[in-house]
């Protein structure tokens, strides 16, 4: 079921090329984010990291849904490119939720005067922070691959489930003490140039989610393989 | 099934003969919760943060706490001598695992709070008064489901090195929207409004409650499928 | 409850075929066999790190193979949980609670079997190790030797029909190791179907009926116990020293 370095060693080129494209892509989207679409009348220039900001949220969101995913299909089929796959997703869902949590704040301080809002996104991104942070930590203290390849999957899964109860917590949390903020964070309302704009920027961010993921994966395979010639 | 419920409270029994025996875990979660109440006494200014204000956070930022400490206690037990062979060797179906230490960490859990709500009520000058059958029944809905959690992800804990420092990493966000639900109505119940006022949060514990049970039982015999 | 299979001699009581495990990318079982039939004694013997700790498990139903079988009486262990209730593993560790007393750890025991007259069982069973005297005491009170004889007692008290030894003779003095040996005279024969693991193959050279090597993951020697224990023995060390 390990493939051979060789059959990993394209899964990274294939990723890397897929990062390249996405990478243009990114570099559109600041071109268009500078040039094409209108300056927010009240939130000023800042308001275009929104542009990075959400689309990388929905990638973390993306990175975090295909980890539980695979790690169901991992205990279901116990193929061990599966468990590869979730962890690959998971660092790089880290990266993105780091990219969001940043930009966040960055944007936050100088339209709120705050560096951190509870909006529902910014907590549910920094919740899924948490849990990858668990599953990264979880796997790093267990040795033996198959027992860490079962228990990601069940703290995959687990997290998976609980993201809709924290959005729903934080909501009603939320809806119950609304917060003191005349503009809305979370969805600006938006001009036909803002939504196109940001929906090719959703689409750039996934297929950067992809390009980094293949990668990822691809390295995981070759170190697998790789191990596997020495073994035998 | 009924043989599975047999053997969960075989296991279960065994459990609390063994943790009379030694006390070590209960009596280090009791003092532990006395602990914290006191010092959440002190650390607030009195002149500017009233007990009752914070009185529901401390309550449950205590339960879930002292919970926390309780879990490891049921798969360490089970290291000794490697005493868990013994258990997954024999015919007990591995959901009978799961229910026989789930039903072992409520009943400490259980416990635990039996103490510690007292505490509260002396230490925080809390009335519970008619209040009381709703926080009993916000207690029971708010602790079924996280203690699920708590079973599950001490049984891979304990398989680590550093399992007091990974429980609670696992753990605690998911005894987040427990809390929030909790706290909203424990608050409400304390100010004097009715139950039926908070049915929409006790759905919601309700619901937590069913999906992790469900899922944790469902989950658990991965963790010794080696 | 399902009354247990008979033992015909067309059914092995324990049987392995094509057994592979992986480790990640190592393989650290290459697809072995093993058949074990009433009243035999099947020695594993090899080198440390060599697997046989690993197979033993597989063959306890503790761990799943990556591929190939395990049956126990023409089952498996996954169709057929209730025949768990065949097997019995004495390991160097106890499987005891130490807090507890040697009777409350047998009834505890006798329970997850589902005996009936558990806690008679368990006296009875105490008393055949000539532990009555101290069943009492919590297990942490008793000398090394005793929590071995407990722990013989658990191993045998739902009487399996197969038995796993996993290097039993680790650590024990002279009295201890006898007792491990009159156990598996005694269980040989009672018929039952067993298997042990063990680096010190002189212990139990005179009862084993077959004795395999285990090297790197495969048999390195699968035979029946030859008669000339010298010449076995420069083969066994040829084999390991490769």
């Amino acid at each position: 079921m390990i493939p051979t370095p060789e059959v990993a060693a394209g899964t990274i080129r294939r990723g890397l090329a897929i990062t390249v494209v996405a990478l243009l892509g990114v570099l559109a989207v600041y071109l268009l984010a500078q040039g094409y679409t209108p300056i927010e009348a009240r939130q000023g220039l800042a308001q275009k990291i929104f542009y990075v900001h959400a689309p990388s949220a929905w990638a973390c969101l993306l990175a975090f849904s295909l980890t539980g995913v695979t790690g169901g299909l991992y205990l279901w089929l116990r193929d061990p490119r599966l468990d590869l796959f979730g962890e690959s997703s998971a660092e790089v869902g880290l990266i993105f939720g780091v990219i969001v949590l940043t930009t966040g704040p960055i944007w936050g301080k100088p339209i709120w005067g705050t560096w951190w809002t509870w909006d529902a996104r910014l907590t549910l991104t920094l919740f899924l922070f948490f849990l990858f942070v668990g599953y990264m930590a979880l796997r790093s203290a267990i040795a033996d691959p198959s027992e860490r390849a079962r228990f990601s999957a069940v703290v995959g899964i687990m997290g998976m489930i609980l993201v809709p109860f924290v959005h729903l917590s934080v909501y009603f949390f939320r809806t119950l003490h609304p917060q003191p903020v005349l503009l809305k964070p979370s969805a600006p309302s938006m001009d036909p140039q803002m939504l196109r704009t940001l929906l090719v920027s959703i689409g750039v961010f996934t297929v950067l989610y992809f390009g980094f993921v293949t990668t990822r994966y691809g390295i995981a395979l070759l170190r697998e393989a790789r191990g596997s010639a020495d073994g035998d | 099934m009924t043989e599975t419920l047999r053997l969960a409270l075989e296991l279960a029994a065994k459990d609390l003969r063994v943790e009379l025996r030694s006390r070590t875990a209960l009596v280090s979660a009791v003092v532990f919760a006395a602990l914290v109440l006191v010092i959440f006494n002190f650390a607030r200014d009195p002149a500017s943060v009233s007990a009752r204000t914070l009185a529901p956070s401390v309550l449950w930022v205590t339960f879930t706490f002292a919970a926390m400490l309780t879990f490891n206690r049921a798969f360490a037990l089970e290291k000794e001598n490697q005493a868990i062979d013994g258990l997954l060797l024999s015919p007990m179906p591995r959901g009978a695992l799961f229910l026989g230490k789930y039903f072992a960490n409520l009943g400490f859990v259980a416990t635990v709070q039996a103490v510690t709500l007292p505490l509260f009520v002396l230490f925080f000058n809390v009335g519970l008064g008619r209040a009381l059958p709703g926080i009993l029944l916000v207690i029971v809905l708010a602790t079924a489901g996280f203690v699920a959690v708590g079973t599950v992800f001490s049984a891979m804990a304990v398989r680590t090195r550093f399992a007091d420092l990974m429980l609670p990493i696992l753990l605690l966000p998911f005894l987040v929207p427990p809390i929030i639900g909790a706290v909203q109505v424990t608050t409400r119940l304390l100010a004097g409004r009715p139950l039926s006022e908070q049915i929409s949060w006790l759905r919601f514990l309700g619901v937590y409650d069913i999906v992790f049970l469900t899922l944790c039982a469902m989950l658990f015999p991965a963790i010794f499928d080696e | 409850m399902t009354p247990p299979p008979d033992a015909t001699d067309d059914v092995p009581h324990l049987q392995a075929e094509g057994v592979e495990r992986r480790f990640g990318a190592a393989r650290v079982l290459r697809g072995i066999n093993l058949t074990a039939r009433a009243g035999e004694l099947h020695v594993i013997a090899g080198p440390n790190g060599a697997g046989k700790t690993t197979f033993l498990r597989i063959l306890a139903g503790l761990s799943r193979p990556s591929a190939g079988r395990v049956r126990v009486f023409g089952h498996s262990l996954r169709d057929r949980p209730d025949l768990r209730r065949e097997l019995g593993l004495l390991s160097h560790q106890s499987f005891l609670y130490d807090d507890l007393t040697p009777r409350e750890n047998l009834v505890f025991a006798g329970r997850l079997y589902g005996l009936a007259a558990v806690e008679q069982a368990a006296e009875a069973a105490l008393e055949a190790v000539g532990l009555s005297h101290r069943m009492h005491d919590p297990v942490r009170r008793l000398s090394r030797g005793m929590v071995q004889r407990v722990a013989i007692a658990r191993a045998l008290l739902h009487r399996p029909r197969i038995m796993l030894f996993d290097e039993p003779f680790t650590g024990l003095d002279a009295p201890s190791a006898l007792r491990v040996l009159e156990v598996l005279r005694t269980q040989l024969a009672a018929g039952a179907a067993l298997v042990l693991v063990t680096h010190n193959l002189a212990e139990v050279w005179s009862i084993a009926t077959r004795i395999s090597v285990l090297v790197r993951g495969t048999w390195a020697i699968d035979e029946e116990r030859p008669a000339d224990r010298e010449a076995f023995m420069d083969r066994l060390h040829g084999a390991l020293g490769d």
